[in-house]
């Protein structure tokens, strides 16, 4: 098996353990899901025009709160260090790193967007959309989210620091993502355009990602 | 052929010049080498802080010159066909928006700057400049609200441009807050250079982002900050305003580069001295 | 010069932005001072730069 797959393998099996944190990223979903009606009210009308929007949202600040879990374990047993000083390229460790913590933590929520959809009186046809655009754009939010878990990797309370700095960052998946939701449901708009943006940002994220992550893991670390 | 003329000192983080290397050039030549090496003389931080005493008071003065005449072109200025007077914001608003971007240019630049030629002033500069881009950044939110509300009936309005300034000053308080959390300098500033080369990518996509949100959910009334094609009368005013603020920004700039340099010299000698003084 | 009906507007946008200018300004020489002073102190407690050259040599 190559260095990669390993890898790969190995934080997907960490993050389904117990303490892992991959399956509390649903739960903190969920969390925000429900809290939504209590905030906006129960007027099942506001929340079908809200609901992907709220989908949305709640997938972002779940996947927020798995980030620092990227580098943080690793970083604290050592094998960060080993992971920075093997033969393989170091973008190409971090692309694995994000691609497993999408597998671990991202497939989840889209899993669970069609399920939490019922709650916001969501029909079939609109959370399969959702979870489309989901499936789209939870990749850009956990490549770019990588860049500030790597800067904040060796900071003792970086977590609110990382959050601080992948927001800007993930506004535009945001925009897109739910756009593409709306077009798709009600809107004039066509599903295209925003829809291949969205794609486009993940696309790109793929590539800034890794690059902005091995760069600040090698910087930061020595 | 001109830095194995010198050597660099690690301790000082500067470059000397090698005194034995000089004596067997040739006149013409030592004199070509000393006029060309002028940049690198910069990167020495003695020889920049001679040159920013020398030059702050110029800049200063040229800053306090334009800034006059700029107030005094905007007072003078005649009123809006629609705004009327309250196009005045406009010759401060716009001037504060640009450079909200641009100094975040100039920290890009600063962190190629130290990620790629390792420059050592680069770091001084990309920590000088965050603060003094965000105080701008906020003066043109602020402005920019102000200059809205007797347009639009409120301060805040989720349009295109002041949505892209805030998110730009959520950029900036966030670099800001990175530099704060790394301990040593070095590290703060590389990591500080691949936020800022980040945010520099990500800003264009930021504002096509935003636009795009903002027709997609057009307010009522679409009013545009600007008007379409700027009268002479009004762009004299604005252009007068915007070469001041950058002067301004200048020289804020060399000043707060400077005490950073003195900052990381009082701290190496504090090291100096914690080891010097066993407690 | 009439500012219009709006004059409180205009008139809070100019004083906002030479306080904050005016801030910055006063940040800036203010911290100057303090390195100068701190260098002071340090060449009077006897540190001697890896140069030679005393702590307080701004230039």
């Amino acid at each position: 098996m190559t260095a990669l797959a390993a890898l790969i393998q190995r934080d997907i099996k960490i993050a389904l353990r117990v303490g892992g944190g991959a399956l509390i990223g649903v739960l903190f979903f969920l969390t925000v899901v429900v809290l939504m009606p209590f905030a906006v009210g129960p007027d099942l009308a506001l929340l079908t025009r809200l609901g992907p929007a709220i989908l949305w949202l709640g997938a972002l600040l779940a996947s927020l709160l798995t980030l620092d879990r990227l580098f943080m374990a690793d970083h604290e047993d050592g094998s960060l260090d080993l992971i920075v000083m093997s033969r393989t390229p170091l973008e190409l460790a971090c692309a694995a790193k994000a691609l497993a913590h999408w597998l671990a933590a991202g497939l989840p929520l889209i899993i669970a967007a069609p399920v939490l959809g019922l709650l916001l009186n969501l029909d079939a046809a609109s959370t399969s959309a959702v979870a489309l655009t989901l499936l789209a754009g939870t990749p850009a939010l956990t490549f770019t989210g990588m860049i500030g878990a790597a800067l904040s990797v060796t900071l003792h309370r970086g977590g609110l620091l990382l959050a601080v700095l992948v927001l800007p960052l993930s506004i535009p998946v945001l925009i897109f993502g739910v756009a593409a939701s709306q077009a798709a449901i009600s809107g004039p708009l066509s599903f295209g355009t925003p829809f291949s943006i969205l794609c486009a940002l993940s696309l790109v994220s793929f590539v800034i990602g890794p690059i902005a992550a091995a760069a600040s893991l090698r910087h930061g670390l020595d | 052929m001109g830095w194995t003329d010198y050597r660099f000192d690690a301790d000082q983080l500067s470059l000397r010049r090698d005194e034995t290397k000089q004596a067997t050039l040739p006149a013409a030549t030592a004199a070509i080498i000393t006029d060309n090496m002028t940049l690198i003389d910069l990167a020495n931080p003695t020889r920049f802080l001679t040159l920013t005493a020398r030059l702050l008071p110029w800049l200063a003065a040229l800053t306090a010159i334009l800034l006059l005449a700029g107030l005094y072109q905007s007072a003078v200025a005649p009123d809006d066909y629609q705004q009327g007077a309250t196009v005045k914001i406009m010759f401060i608003h716009v001037p504060n928006a640009w450079l909200s971007m641009f100094v975040w240019g100039v920290m890009s630049l600063a962190a190629l700057g130290t990620l790629v030629w390792r420059h050592p002033l680069a770091d001084v500069a990309a920590k000088a400049a965050a603060p003094i881009g965000a105080a701008f950044t906020f003066l043109a939110l602020v402005t920019g609200s102000l200059w809205g509300r007797p347009m639009w009936g409120t301060y805040w309005e989720w349009d295109a441009r002041l949505t892209s300034v805030l998110i730009l000053f959520l950029m900036y308080l966030g670099l800001i807050a990175l530099w704060r959390a790394v301990e040593d300098p070095a590290r703060a500033a590389r990591a500080a250079a691949i936020l800022t080369l980040v945010g520099a990518i990500n800003l264009p996509i930021i504002k096509f982002s935003v636009d795009w949100w903002n027709t997609l959910h057009q307010p009522a009334s679409v009013i545009r900050l600007g008007g379409p094609t700027l009268d002479r009368a009004f762009l004299i005013p604005l252009l007068v305003m915007a070469a001041a603020f950058s002067l301004l920004f200048a020289t804020l700039h060399l000043a707060a580069m400077r005490n950073e340099i003195l900052r990381r010299r009082v701290r190496a000698l504090q090291m100096i001295q914690a080891r010097q003084r066993p407690a | 010069m009439s500012l219009g009906p709006y004059a409180s507007f205009i008139v809070t946008s100019y004083l906002l932005v030479t306080v904050v200018v005016l801030v910055l300004i006063a940040w800036i020489a203010i911290d100057y001072r303090r390195q100068k002073q701190r260098l002071r102190e340090l060449d009077a407690s006897g540190v001697v730069r890896r140069s030679g050259r005393s702590a307080a040599e701004v230039q």
